[in-house]
């Protein structure tokens, strides 16, 4: 028995240290740049939840960035909290609750996984305002809750020409973690943006059923290498493995989430970035204003090339993209300012020929978010139930 | 090239990182002692893996960095369990989340910088042989030194004196004290050296595959290692067939997929955990088991 209230204490201890672990790491940086007691009313305290490390050169560290801004450029007006390695389960209820407790009034729910635990803290909250980044809502929105996010499919399809434009063997690689909406666009949009420089380019996907195990990012890596890829792409939450695994084996890489040309110069092709500080702003300021129920927030919102807000920009050129071929993508991108134009413009189709986008329409953002199946060109199969 | 040569490429560097911890998990239970913290210890040595590599720009320090970090997760354990009495599996556990939060702390700056992973030093002649020879023989040194580490392990507690000192403080700890040889220092030492060894199997990850530091980059695969020795019925070549038909299953996801083939995914992501468990069970059907008499008392809620 003795031995056993020892065992309990031990454990209890342990994890006091992880709580305390994880307090340290999530607390901010420079978390309080207000004085929130002389400041009572005009000062908003925003939550950011990260999944991941807000140093992955990827999907987390561009939510950080966008964090930093905001508590940059608002100054007094906001107070920023911020948590990362938030597991996508009840953790994210919990630190959502903490920063309510810290008098947090909009927190940003940024992982994909968060989005049910998002929606319904929301609903038990009505005095907070809830976003969720990438989500989509297909039904009515509590007055306190938002998702948003960028036509990414339409910079990830200027990288797949880059991979089209470049590649030898015409066979290109996408390493992706579930086959969620978002990310079967991502890899269709990746492959009818390889074709249209190289319409013999097809595309070999594989998934991780991870969004950051380095160990299967660079099993992956390995195994298309074998089938003769010479050009990756992925939608991970960290790129570094990718990159680096890539970069070993003298290829080419795209990148997503994150610009991470530095992290290999000489084979980075291209890739799609996040500049989240602009739309982080104006949320807040709807909020703020009392703007925000019934606005364009408080619905499924999406930036745009077409509509000039996509918050998914192109990434630099890295040093091997010749002149000309980033002169192609640069007149695709401005072609895609035009309003109703999009990557997804039909005819398009299905590895089966069945047809995805009709000829002559133009897939809206909630048509992508309905699709399920991979494009004419890209080698391989959706995980199925 | 075919597909097993494929499975091959792919898997062995994963199955290494996976057999280090397995192998040391092994020494440290053949003496007696369970030690869940194997994770922790992956974790430790993966993280200053990486940070001494970037540090001195030599990996070899990593890789010694990740020896001594594995070994002080095991010596924390081994200090508790031998010294203090302490529950084998509560320890453990402790040592497990403290390495996690402080390997996530104290590796943040570090996630997103990369180094590159040790260069594979192809081997003249046998890494020809067509199909399996560039797999098995155009590795990193910690895979070459892997294959020489099962041999010398099955060797060492079968057939030497310090061998069979280890394996009798499993069994009979009093018959060790009897004979001249103090158990708690035994079992100090085989828990060390063993919690050493999965610091290594983390340094394979970090910097023999991946080159990087990512925060809880083992995903549990220090737990595989404990249920592949229990499975594989503690004896060394269970654990090499385990290890390797864990990464082989692993990899076989990846390469399945690369190929275009279409297969159920969640039943490939099962599968490297329900293949391991059934053919060590069926494996271990032959034979005795070897599983250390004290092992019983100490996992039991009797003691």
């Amino acid at each position: 028995m003795h031995k056993r209230t020892r065992a309990a204490i031990a454990m209890m201890t342990a994890a006091a240290t992880l709580a305390l672990a994880a307090c340290s790491s999530s607390t901010p940086g420079g978390g309080s740049s207000s004085s929130p007691a002389t400041a009572a009313g005009s000062t908003t305290t925003v939550g950011f939840i990260m999944v991941g490390s807000t140093d992955d050169a990827g999907y987390n560290e561009a939510v950080s960035d966008g964090a930093k801004a905001v508590e940059k450029d608002l100054g007094t007006s906001v107070k920023v909290i911020t948590a990362d390695q938030i597991p996508e389960n009840d953790s994210v209820t919990q630190t959502m609750q903490a920063m309510v407790s810290q008098g947090a009034k909009i927190i940003f729910a940024t992982s994909y996984g968060y989005f049910k635990y998002a929606l319904a803290f929301a609903k038990a909250h009505p005095d907070v305002t809830v976003l969720h980044q990438g989500g989509f809502l297909d039904g009515t929105f509590p007055a306190n809750f938002g998702t948003y996010w960028g036509q990414a499919y339409d910079p990830v399809g200027l990288g797949g020409m880059a991979a089209g434009g470049v590649t030898q063997t015409n066979k290109l690689g996408f390493i992706y973690a579930f086959p969620i909406a978002q990310t079967i666009a991502n890899i269709d949009a990746f492959e009818l943006g390889a074709q249209k420089l190289n319409p013999a380019a097809q595309t070999y996907v594989v998934n991780t059923s991870s969004w950051c195990d380095p160990l299967k990012q660079k099993q992956a890596v390995t195994a298309l290498l074998d089938q003769g890829v010479d050009v990756f792409s992925q939608h991970q939450d960290c790129q570094s493995t990718v990159i680096q695994a890539v970069k070993s084996a003298g290829k080419k890489i795209v990148g997503y989430h994150y610009d991470a040309a530095a992290l290999y110069p000489d084979g980075w092709l291209t890739g799609s970035a996040w500049n989240w500080a602009p739309i982080y702003e104006k949320i807040i300021g709807a909020v703020q204003a009392g703007t925000f129920t019934g606005g364009i927030y408080n619905a499924n919102w999406t930036g745009s090339f077409a509509t000039g807000d996509n918050p998914l920009e192109l990434a630099s050129f890295g040093t091997s993209v010749s002149a000309d071929l980033q002169a192609k993508i640069k007149a695709e991108q401005a072609a895609l300012t035009k309003a109703g134009s999009s990557i997804f413009t039909g005819p398009i189709y299905c590895q089966d020929g069945t047809v995805l986008v009709a000829a002559g329409k133009v897939a809206t953002y909630a048509d992508t978010n309905s699709f399920s199946c991979l494009v004419k060109g890209v080698v391989g199969t959706l995980p199925s139930n | 090239m075919n597909i097993v040569g494929e499975v091959l490429t792919t898997a062995i560097p994963g199955s290494v990182a996976l057999l280090y911890p397995s192998l040391g998990e092994l020494i440290s239970e053949r003496s007696g002692v369970t030690n869940l913290g194997t994770e922790g210890a992956m974790l430790a040595g993966a993280l200053s893996g990486v940070a001494v590599t970037i540090a001195t720009g030599n990996p070899w320090l990593g890789v010694l960095a990740s020896l001594v970090a594995g070994a002080a997760c095991g010596a924390l354990h081994a200090g508790a369990v031998v010294w203090r009495r302490a529950n084998q599996l509560a320890s453990g556990l402790v040592v497990w989340f403290l390495a996690l939060g402080v390997t996530s702390v104290l590796g943040s700056p570090l996630n997103g910088q990369v180094i590159d992973p040790l260069p594979a030093v192809r081997i003249p002649g046998l890494a020809d042989i067509p199909g399996v020879g560039p797999a098995l023989f155009d590795q990193n040194p910690l895979v070459y030194l892997a294959y020489v580490a099962v041999p010398a392990l099955w060797f060492f507690i079968t057939y030497t004196r310090p061998g069979l000192t280890l394996r009798a403080t499993g069994e009979r700890p009093a018959v060790v004290f009897a004979s001249g040889s103090h158990p708690s220092v035994i079992r100090f030492a085989a828990v060390t050296v063993g919690s050493a060894l999965a610091g290594l199997g983390g340094a394979q990850l970090s910097i023999g595959i991946v080159g990087n530091w990512s925060d809880d980059m083992t995903n549990g695969y220090g737990f595989v290692a404990v249920a592949v020795v229990i499975f594989a019925r503690w004896s060394p070549i269970g654990v090499l067939i385990g290890s390797y038909l864990f990464g082989a299953a692993l990899a076989v996801s990846s390469v399945v997929q690369a190929n275009g083939i279409a297969v159920n995914q969640y039943l490939l992501d099962a599968l490297p955990y329900a293949i391991t468990i059934v053919v060590l069970v069926i494996v271990s059907g032959f034979g005795r088991s070897n599983a250390p008499e004290s092992q019983r008392d100490a996992l039991s809620e009797t003691q």
